[in-house]
């Protein structure tokens, strides 16, 4: 099953993290990473650019509404994530744990359904059938 | 099951492998080994509840089973001057000594897939000492009755015992052979569940992605060597079509017919960069890195019609000379038909048929019908569809066969 681990750093854990050496960081995320890849578990791995350069659309109204920055006033912003395939949610929950984060970060842990799985009371639906096309022909 | 034996199963799934090789590198011994980790697993779950689990769980596990070894010893009084030294010097080290080394994992890998044992033993113990998964999880997973399970594996601890089989790599003269026994153990579990039947479709999915993770294992053991990229590259590209490949009843569907938009694209990205590592070092292509080459081919078509065929035909060719297979033939030869027509292809299915080497499969008279249908040998073809209908072993297929064969 895989999981998604979200990455969710408040300013100050992110402004704390520009204090520290690179480097160290670097080191630290690239032994995870290897140890991620190592156990076969990592399916994929991402990080995000400060959420200053990013831009939310806002589609409370019409047009929806462009502003440039981080999403809305949160302290924990998404900076990054990961994709574990894993066999329990204990295996995503040891993983996550070892994830070499300190004091002010945080990990949402979301599981990934199969598209199956996912839209599985809706099998009529024109574009779930579009989707898993049942004629062999 | 109580959360703690769930936490305790995850830290066993994630650490297990190190934790038996680094015993095993100790005690010489693999099937010795796996006894004092599951011992300390068992103290671990009667233990464990009060303290809940250490932060170094698999430095404990390590260090309980030494000591048992260590005990073990000492209670067949055969403390010896070597026994002695190895004894005192375990007994001074501390759990945060325990540093475990990749090499020991590899010696791990190839000697649960070492050639004394069976390939049936090979898959079990592998699925149990390297991936870590409990007799029952071995058993469901490979359909298999619990008890066969274990005595497989109660097998797989004598042979190698009572063969002497060392606790090492393969010496370089047998490397090759010996990797090949250890891909094709990994490739077997994948194809078992990849080649999935409608009922057990749920579980033998997991299979495949249990293989697919010893794969990956693999591939970070052995970085250097392009067959384990190959292999990775292979499942992934394969895996990555597994929900668009049986319609929502359990009917197969063909490549053809496949929604591509349904294919997992993040899969594809990643076998694709296996097999740029695997290409990368550059020391010619080997059989799963052919293979993964050709799925490749099919996996970034927009559509059938616009694959590249001749480039499929060239890597057939080369598949076929490094390992000559009509198998692979055949499917040289349907890649002709789609690359250069019906009228060349079915000269090479001709020149298998003479070969008889697939004379008992339906997948001989099933493509030659097809080529004759192409080139409008409407009889001729009607009684290779019949034919190959009848000698089709499932079900369906049959059907679908015999559903062409009307249709002309």
């Amino acid at each position: 099953m895989k999981y998604m681990l979200i990455m969710r750093d408040t300013q100050e854990a992110f402004e704390a993290s520009q204090k520290v050496d690179f480097e160290e960081i670097i080191n630290a995320m690239g032994a995870y990473n290897e140890s991620l890849a190592k156990a076969g578990v990592l399916a994929g791995v991402e990080g995000l650019a400060p959420a200053s350069e990013g831009f939310v659309v806002d589609f409370a109204s019409e047009p929806p509404i462009v502003t440039d920055g981080p999403y809305g006033e949160t302290h924990e912003l998404f900076n990054g994530f990961w994709i574990l395939e894993v066999s329990s949610k204990e295996e995503a929950i040891e993983w996550a744990s070892r994830a070499p984060l300190g004091p002010g970060s945080k990990l949402e842990v979301r599981r990934i359904p199969t598209a199956e799985e996912a839209f599985a009371d809706y099998a009529d639906n024109e574009y779930v059938k579009k989707s898993r096309p049942s004629d062999a022909s | 099951m109580s959360d703690l034996q769930r936490t305790i199963e995850a830290v066993w799934r994630i650490e297990s492998a190190r934790i038996v090789a680094s015993l095993a590198k100790m005690t010489g011994d693999l099937g010795q080994a796996e006894d004092l980790a599951q011992e300390a697993l068992v103290d671990a779950l009667n233990q464990w509840p009060e303290a809940s689990v250490p932060h170094n769980a698999a430095a404990w596990l390590t260090a309980v089973a030494k000591r048992k070894a260590i005990d073990g010893w000492r209670r067949k009084e055969r403390l010896d001057q070597r026994y002695r030294a190895i004894a005192h010097a375990l007994a001074e080290s501390t759990q945060d000594d325990w540093q475990p080394i990749d090499d020991d994992v590899v010696r791990l890998v190839f000697t649960a897939c070492h050639p004394v044992l069976s390939r049936e033993v090979q898959v079990t113990l592998t699925l149990r000492v390297v991936a870590g998964l409990t007799t029952q999880e071995i058993a469901r997973l490979l359909l298999l009755p619990v008890t066969t399970v274990q005595q497989r594996i109660v097998r797989a601890k004598k042979t190698l015992s009572a063969a002497q089989v060392p606790f090492e790599t393969p010496e370089p003269n047998e490397w090759g052979a010996r990797l090949s026994a250890v891909l094709g153990v990994v490739y077997l579990l994948f194809t078992e569940g990849y080649a999935a039947t409608s009922g057990e479709r749920w579980i033998r999915t997991e299979l495949a992605n249990e293989a697919l993770r010893l794969g990956r294992v693999l591939a970070g053991l052995l970085p250097h060597e392009p067959e384990v990229h190959g292999l990775v590259a292979l499942m992934e590209l394969q895996a990555s079509r597994f929900a668009a490949r049986v319609a929502a009843d359990g009917t197969p569907i063909l490549l053809t017919n496949q929604n591509r938009a349904e294919w997992d694209h993040m899969q594809i990205q990643r076998g694709r960069a296996a097999l740029q590592r695997a290409d990368r070092l550059g020391r010619g292509r080997g059989n799963y890195v052919l293979q993964a080459a050709i799925a490749e081919c099919h996996t970034i078509a927009p559509s059938v019609e616009e694959t590249d065929w001749e480039q499929i035909v060239l890597l057939y060719e080369t598949l076929g000379r490094l390992a000559p297979n009509p198998v692979v033939e055949l499917n040289r030869a349907v890649a002709v038909s789609m690359a250069s027509g019906p009228a060349a292809a079915l000269t090479i299915v001709d020149q298998l048929s003479t070969q008889g080497e697939l004379h008992s499969s339906h997948l001989l008279p099933s493509v030659r019908g097809e080529l004759l249908a192409q080139l409008g040998r409407l009889d001729e073809a009607r009684s290779e569809l019949m034919r190959a209908a009848s000698m089709a072993g499932n079900a369906r297929e049959g059907e679908v066969l015999r559903a062409k064969a009307a249709a002309l």
